[in-house]
């Protein structure tokens, strides 16, 4: 290396990649957002030019916690690839285990129990509304609140103790099989669950008027980040950041799989595209999601949790399959090439996440950097997922 | 100051006031959470810890493992492995081979009810966990066709090495076997 680069620093691949335009006027800043940041939450570095306080450009690096979660589909059995599913986004853990024996359902043509089904919806809505407080939680503190999280934890602790007595698991749930659940759901579970949906419903005023209405968080979120429809098209952003923008796009709606078409629920959407909005939609779903749970409680059938005629191994025939499912943040679907082994020959893994983020560029540039976090919060970002 | 600037800093600040007597009542709630080394929390009866073997109803030092290797060959991450010898007759060679590789052992789901071939009785030596590995998904528990593996229910588990967490759990068996007839003799 020449000397005078050395004596220069010049850092890594990414940011002489990205090194300040020498046409461009001013004075310009190359900032790392990451990947030890406190509001990208895990390891996400997002690489910004910064003129002043404002962002010029911005370009998120990936792959520090990439785990090769497709690689690894392709060198183990069909079932020894469950645990992985808990793994992808540990915060909605559950819509990818479903994403993914789903799959393999419609593969092998495995037929669910009415019972198992609704069971999956039960555990599913729950921990989308854990995932959503959780992210209600860490989104203030990012802006500078620090009680709500202390608030949405308290909450979040009941939905864990509920889920844990049927998965035996607090976050990395491995909960699903192909052809039903692992463990079926007693009367303790059910009782805890309606208590637990009436407690909840006590809970949202105190969220709102604590935060919603908030006028600290009114002028951190209100007109930030707008995000238009067309650009959520270039970038295939999906669910509540989709939403927030005003297209009333849901899986569980517009292909609907398992119960939710013979259940209930609205699907909220914003209206300008701003922070406000993805905020508004989020708190939203988790009011259709009691809504879900209360009744596919009270329509709950008899029988068994698993399908009784599963074949004995888990081989399907040469075909390819697609599965979506809606995750707390957004489409997640899994798709499956099958060479008629033991293995699948190829999977993938589309996480929502992963296309949410790509908004995040255009959208932060001209914006304030305290702006961006404030975007960065509202797109709901779950690093493992963005990796896989 | 325009009557509109008045009216939004009124309601600016009664949120913020609505905000605070949020927390003032939540301040007067009863605490929520323990003191742990004082209190426990209540929730451990569904805790999942590392797995263990399940002893026959009629004889606590042995296992109900039938060594079909299940549980080995299904664990993502190769945690289990088991060793076990033939007694009885004797074996030809191809037999063990046949028998090592599983072919004629029970199959996930049929209760257990396929004997091992030619009366051949299984002897386990040796089960060994390497928890280490473990991510606790259910697969071993839920497929072995004779109920010998269950979660035990230890939250407090701690090490200082990797050593720590590789369990020989037929020994466990025995221990726990040996502590209970002895608390039942005395």
């Amino acid at each position: 290396m020449p000397h005078d680069a050395m004596s220069k620093l010049v850092g890594d691949y990414y940011t002489t990649h990205f090194s300040p335009d020498p046409t461009s006027e001013g004075d310009t800043l190359i900032l790392n957002l990451g990947p030890q940041h406190p509001s990208t939450h895990g390891v996400l570095r997002v690489v910004v030019e910064m003129d002043g306080e404002y962002i010029r450009r911005s370009e998120p690096v990936l792959g520090y916690i990439h785990r090769m979660h497709e690689k690894m589909g392709e060198v183990k059995t069909y079932l020894q690839y469950l645990p992985n599913m808990g793994r992808v986004d540990y915060l909605h853990a559950l819509a990818w285990n479903w994403a993914y024996v789903g799959a393999v359902e419609k593969l092998m043509g495995i037929k669910v129990p009415p019972r198992a089904e609704y069971i999956r919806t039960i555990t599913c809505e729950l921990n989308r509304i854990s995932s959503h407080l959780l992210w209600w939680g860490a989104y203030i503190l990012d802006l500078g609140g620090i009680t709500p999280i202390f608030y949405a934890f308290a909450d979040r602790e009941r939905i864990m103790d509920i889920l844990q007595r049927v998965t035996g698991a607090r976050l990395t749930y491995c909960y699903y099989r192909f052809g039903g659940v692992s463990a079926d759901i007693d009367d303790d579970f059910i009782k805890e669950t309606r208590e637990f949906l009436q407690h909840f419903k006590t809970r949202l005023p105190i969220y709102h008027g604590l935060v919603t209405g908030n006028v600290i968080l009114r002028g951190r979120c209100e007109d930030i980040g707008v995000l238009p429809v067309e650009m959520c098209r270039r970038y295939g952003a999906t669910g509540p950041v989709l939403r927030g923008s005003g297209v009333a796009y849901d899986t569980r709606r517009f292909e609907p799989y398992s119960v939710y078409d013979q259940l209930e629920f609205d699907v909220p959407v914003g209206k300008n595209g701003d922070a406000m909005d993805r905020y508004d939609v989020r708190m939203a779903e988790m009011v259709q999601s009691v809504r879900i749970i209360e009744q596919a409680l009270d329509a709950l059938p008899d029988g068994p949790h698993v399908s009784p005629d599963l074949p004995d191994r888990f081989i399907p025939d040469k075909g390819e399959v697609y599965f979506a499912v809606e995750g707390a943040r957004g489409k997640i679907g899994v798709y499956i090439l099958s060479d008629g082994t033991a293995k699948p020959y190829r999977l993938k893994l589309r996480s929502p996440s992963f296309s949410n983020l790509h908004v995040f560029a255009e959208l932060a540039q001209g914006t304030l950097l305290a702006d961006a976090i404030s975007i960065m919060g509202s797109l709901d970002l779950v690093i493992p997922e963005i990796d896989r | 100051m325009s009557m509109k600037t008045i009216g939004q800093t009124i309601k600016s600040l009664w949120s913020l006031i609505v905000g605070l007597k949020i927390t003032t009542v939540e301040f007067c709630r009863p605490q929520i959470t323990v003191h742990f080394p004082r209190k426990e929390v209540t929730n451990l009866g569904t805790y999942r810890g590392h797995i263990d073997l399940v002893p026959l109803a009629n004889d606590a030092q042995t296992p109900r493992c039938i060594m079909c290797g299940y549980c080995a060959d299904t664990c993502p991450s190769g945690c289990i492995s088991l060793k076990f010898h033939m007694t009885g007759e004797e074996v030809n060679p191809e037999q063990r081979r046949r028998l090592l590789l599983g072919l004629d052992v029970a199959v996930p789901r049929s209760g257990g009810k396929t004997p091992p071939p030619d009366k051949i009785e299984r002897v386990l030596d040796k089960f060994d966990l390497n928890y280490n590995y473990c991510s606790l998904c259910g697969l071993c528990v839920q497929g072995c066709p004779v109920g010998s593996l269950a979660f035990s229910r230890d939250v407090y588990l701690v090490g200082r090495a990797r050593q720590d967490f590789e369990f020989d759990l037929l020994g466990r068996l025995k221990s726990r076997a040996g502590t209970n007839s002895g608390k039942a003799a005395a």
